[in-house]
């Protein structure tokens, strides 16, 4: 059983394989079930996450709230326009991000990875890559248990939870989940899918969770968007051969101690950042028909 | 290690929008129902923390209620579950407590008919993994994620063996146990997560033996 990054890395250095293959190993050993059992489990969570992305760039779909919506669509057809800057397959991947969050926000059906608040980053890097990479279900599926053995560990040793350590337990962990990921799927070694990891993680320290009005839609969606585009550069810097200096358990680490540090109304209690200005006060106030004043 | 298992990660299946507000909540609820074991007749809930200051915009009120309605986490009815059980003639009620708790994400549940009632307190620690923490003031941990059998029992000598022994008979491997009391010689109650679903024969056996008060079952 790993415990961490660096025993996780070890293990599969050592047999020779990939990260995916140590954790079906590990859920095989945790939960007596054969590998068949397994994997089709996760071809399951694969076809909702498929159809929770066809979904939200398909069809309007608009929270409660009003919030949330209709913008995977927007970004889909700004796509077809052939003038996107950051590029097709970046954009792609940022769109079915935004449209898991948003069918999420509308209560639709989806896969936490690793939570509901997050499920847009691992899939949305997933079904572009999907177009890009043509790879087999069998890889597809291999993805989520890449992604799903660096969040593991990351909810082992820190947390996976806003309420507990902020959003960069959230998005942060779906980022980095996501990048070493990508790595795999793209041909990198064990060791790279590490590094990705501590790079997209790096840069996700210190990011509070603050919805506006409680909901799990501003600024959730648009975090897991760039979520995606950070997990895509972290993912090419690593298979370029760049190295993280913190190494990716200390940078961990040093999340869960953020987390710890920061203070409550950070951690989505609705009651500071982005939920404490103006703006979404008023927003929350019209939302449940609550007096200003009162807020 | 509090997740231990690869689909704690990637999962749960769940309507959304929040795996420890909806999901979480939508656990804790079905746990309180099979708990009680019948449909109740009413549904007093406490939130606490974070869930009394979210809740509503979670879902977290329709997703505890849909839980109690016996809807799993990716249930698409948890949505109408509120008027699902105003239908059946459940009385619900919610309160918003001020009270500081362990964790920022409490709820506390009573469910109750005529014939009783049960009341426990449930936290949503995170993707959708919950722990039951009390249980009719003892308290307890239950990840939720394994079958269990709750025994309420005297607690004298050989209460533990009997139970223990018509497992083994029934090749039942027990992977946590717990057992606590409300006071030396006075009501005392076990807790048994197992890896395989429990047979209702099993139960049975269990609740004949002279020991035992009441056992309920809770499956995967």
């Amino acid at each position: 059983m790993f415990r961490n990054v660096a025993e996780l890395v070890e293990l599969a250095e050592a047999k020779e394989c990939k990260i995916s293959d140590i954790m079906i190993e590990q859920e095989m050993e945790f939960t007596g079930r054969t590998k068949d059992e397994i994997i089709s489990q996760m071809d399951r969570n694969l076809k909702v996450m498929e159809e929770a992305v066809e979904r939200g760039i398909t069809e309007d779909v608009k929270s409660h709230s009003g919030l949330t919506g209709g913008d995977a669509i927007l970004l889909q057809n700004y796509l077809k326009s052939g003038k996107s800057l950051s590029g097709e397959f970046m954009l792609d991947a940022v769109s079915k991000a935004i449209a898991t969050n948003e069918v999420n926000a509308a209560m639709g059906t989806i896969c936490a990875t690793p939570t509901a608040g997050s499920a847009g980053v691992v899939p949305g890097t997933l079904f572009a890559l999907k177009d890009k990479l043509n790879p087999t279900r069998e890889q597809m599926v291999a993805f989520l248990f890449a992604s799903g053995a660096f969040g593991f560990v990351v909810a082992n040793n820190a947390s996976i939870s806003g309420a507990a350590g902020g959003c960069q337990a959230e998005v942060g962990s779906a980022t980095g989940m996501a990048a070493a990921a990508i790595v795999e799927l793209a041909g990198g070694t064990p060791s790279q899918s590490a590094e990705a990891m501590a790079i997209a993680l790096k840069n996700m320290l210190g990011l509070v969770c603050d919805p506006v009005a409680g909901l799990v839609e501003v600024p959730c969606v648009k975090r897991n968007a760039m979520g995606a585009s950070n997990a895509i550069v972290a993912a090419d810097m690593a298979l370029a051969g760049i190295k993280s200096r913190i190494p990716c358990d200390e940078v961990i680490d040093a999340m869960y101690k953020i987390g710890q540090s920061m203070p409550t109304a950070l951690k989505e209690t609705a009651q500071g950042g982005l939920a404490a200005t103006p703006t979404a006060r008023e927003l929350e106030a019209k939302i449940f028909g609550i007096a200003l004043e009162k807020k | 290690m509090k997740y231990k298992s690869v689909f704690d990660i990637i999962g749960p299946v769940m309507i959304g929008p929040s795996s420890s507000h909806t999901a979480g909540a939508a656990r804790i609820g079905r746990v309180a129902r099979h708990l009680f074991g019948r449909k109740p007749e009413y549904a007093h809930i406490s939130f606490y923390g974070s869930f009394a200051k979210t809740y509503r915009g979670h879902g977290t009120d329709v997703a505890i209620v849909g839980g109690i309605l016996d809807f799993d986490t990716f249930d698409t009815r948890i949505v109408d579950a509120l008027s699902l059980a105003e239908e059946q003639g459940i009385e619900i009620k919610m309160t918003e407590e001020d009270a500081l708790t362990d964790h920022p994400n409490t709820a506390k549940i009573i469910l109750g008919d005529q014939n009783g009632k049960i009341e426990l307190v449930g936290i949503s620690i995170g993707g959708g993994k919950i722990e039951i923490v009390e249980l009719n003031g003892f308290e307890l941990k239950l990840s939720g994620n394994h079958p269990a059998i709750l025994i309420v029992h005297n607690d004298r000598y050989g209460a533990i063996a009997g139970v223990a022994n018509i497992l083994a008979k029934h090749q039942i491997n027990i992977g946590h146990m717990r057992v606590s009391r409300k006071e030396k010689g006075q009501e005392a109650l076990m807790i048994i997560e197992v890896d395989q679903n429990i047979d209702p024969v099993l139960i049975e056996e269990i609740e004949s033996l002279p020991i035992v008060q009441q056992v309920v079952k809770i499956n995967e």
